[in-house]
């Protein structure tokens, strides 16, 4: 699968252009965050990038209907227990039954959701149904796993529960691509950073030196909390 | 009629209750399992097909969804009449011989509710397809695949459905009277001998198996709820 590579994609809805000559390399390696204000077609992005949406130019390798495995800005938990969530898709993977059921354990014992397996999936906490969210996509085991703004509303603590259930799915070779507006949250986790503004890439690269030192304008004002979208 | 005549009904319905009168416990039990029989097969084509409906998108899909649900309001004479000429003997199925027989009934009923079933199921899935087909297009399950899926998920709110079909089944009369012929104790259901008192003039009677017929009716559906609350309640 890896590594994705998207060239000069384009995508518009209702004759608004979202996305304009949009470019970028996925390659396996620590997270690539992307970043940038509300609005600037990150999630459009992880949506063409997953294959959810097709790219009105440009194209996207390797062709696929859908590439990795994607967790939701809102994720939806099907009216299903909770060990019933995890198992679903590896079911529609076409994975045999012994196996569904032994990674299904393991993925809600890595997210802590082990002594809640038979509970209904929907009565969760808020900070619960995204750890669970996670454990679905992460019990395919993807290749590449996309997450849009994993920790929107979430408090402080479940918010860094989330951040040690995504590096350590990284740390088993998932690479990971997600969007955050938390820029403490993107140091901590980027390995590599794509800095989107109005539907196009402004800057792209290794983390360090795009936290340290950003080449333009509108990422210098992004980062000083100065750019609203 | 007078409300001296609902006292006298309402004393012989606890009559034919509490002496479990034979004839009546026939009838009842007639009128069940035509309507539950007829339930099962409309369930059985109403709800794939409702889900179906849910999820395709074809040309012409539209106007399919009015037709579906311009034929919720079947007048249940229409439909009967219609069936008594394809089983009456002259008939394409006469060769059959099902005419006044209850399995012409149960066919009767399944023709009238299987739309309603469709129709209901149709909308209620199509709300939660929304909610789940990004979720399951990201999984890699098309629309074909989530039929299946979608019937599970939403087995809580098409228990509703189930009940409604099964409500106008067993209220029903016109249908079963016309291809059953509300025969004694061979084809007479509730609602029949209800028609067939009234007409008579047998007005407590009548009104006693009315009461006797609510009760059951209201019974089953007070159950079938209380068991989807408690297992709603289990299963989220
Ligand atoms: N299906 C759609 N139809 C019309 N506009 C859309 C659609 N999806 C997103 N947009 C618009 O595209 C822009 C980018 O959206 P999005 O990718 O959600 O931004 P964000 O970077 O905040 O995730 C927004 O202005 C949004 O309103
Ligand atoms: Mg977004």
């Amino acid at each position: 699968m890896l590594p994705i590579e998207a060239e000069a994609l384009s995508y518009a809805a209702g004759g608004v252009a979202i996305l304009q000559d949009v470019s970028l390399r996925i390659e396996a390696g620590p997270p690539l965050l992307i970043l940038g204000p509300n609005g600037a077609g990150k999630s459009v992005l992880l949506r063409l990038l997953h294959g959810l949406l097709r790219p009105g130019r440009g194209r996207i390798t390797p062709e696929a209907p859908t590439r990795g495995a994607m967790v939701f800005q809102r994720p939806v938990l099907l009216r299903r227990s909770v060990g019933a969530n995890i198992r679903y898709p590896l079911a529609l993977a076409g994975l045999p039954w012994a196996e569904r059921r032994r990674r299904a354990a393991a993925a809600l014992e890595e997210v802590g959701l082990a002594a809640l397996a038979d509970r209904p999936a929907r009565r969760l906490s808020g900070g619960e149904q995204q750890r669970l969210a996670l454990a679905r996509a992460a019990a395919l085991a993807p290749p590449v796993l996309f997450l849009d703004e994993p920790c929107a509303s979430l408090d402080p603590a479940a918010t860094r529960a989330v951040e040690e259930i995504i590096a350590g799915i990284a740390a088993r070779g998932t690479k990971i691509v997600m969007t955050t507006h938390d820029l403490g949250q993107a140091r901590r986790l980027a390995g590599e950073v794509v800095f989107l503004h109005r539907g196009r890439v402004v800057e792209a690269g290794p983390a360090r030196p795009f936290f340290n030192g950003p080449a333009s304008a509108e990422a210098a004002a992004f980062l000083q909390g100065d750019l609203l979208w | 009629m007078d409300v001296q005549d609902l006292g006298s009904a309402f004393v012989a319905a606890m009559a034919l209750v509490r002496h479990g009168d034979p004839d009546m416990l026939a009838i009842l039990g007639l009128s069940l399992r035509v309507s539950l029989a007829a339930l099962g097969i409309a369930a059985l084509v109403g709800l794939p097909l409702g889900a179906l409906l849910a999820v395709a998108r074809f040309p012409g899909r539209r106007a399919v969804v009015v037709a579906l649900n311009a034929l919720m309001g079947l007048p249940p004479v229409v439909a009967g009449l219609m069936i008594y000429l394809l089983l009456s003997r002259s008939g394409p199925l006469g060769a059959w011989g099902l005419l006044f027989t209850p399995q012409a009934m149960v066919i009767a009923q399944a023709v009238l509710i299987t739309p309603i079933l469709a129709a209901l199921s149709r909308q209620v899935l199509e709300a939660l397809w929304e909610e789940y087909a990004e979720t399951l297009r990201s999984f890699g399950a098309g629309p074909w695949r989530a039929v299946p899926t979608l019937l599970w998920d939403g087995r809580f709110a098409l228990l509703t459905v189930l009940l409604a079909g099964f409500g106008r089944a067993s209220a029903e009369v016109g249908a079963v009277i016309l291809v059953g012929g509300n025969i004694e104790g061979a084809t007479r259901t509730m609602t029949t001998a209800i028609a067939l008192e009234t007409s008579k003039g047998d007005l407590p009677l009548a009104l006693a198996l009315g009461l006797v017929l609510m009760v059951i009716v209201l019974g089953v559906n007070a159950l079938a709820q209380l068991l989807r609350d408690a297992a709603l309640r289990r299963a989220g």
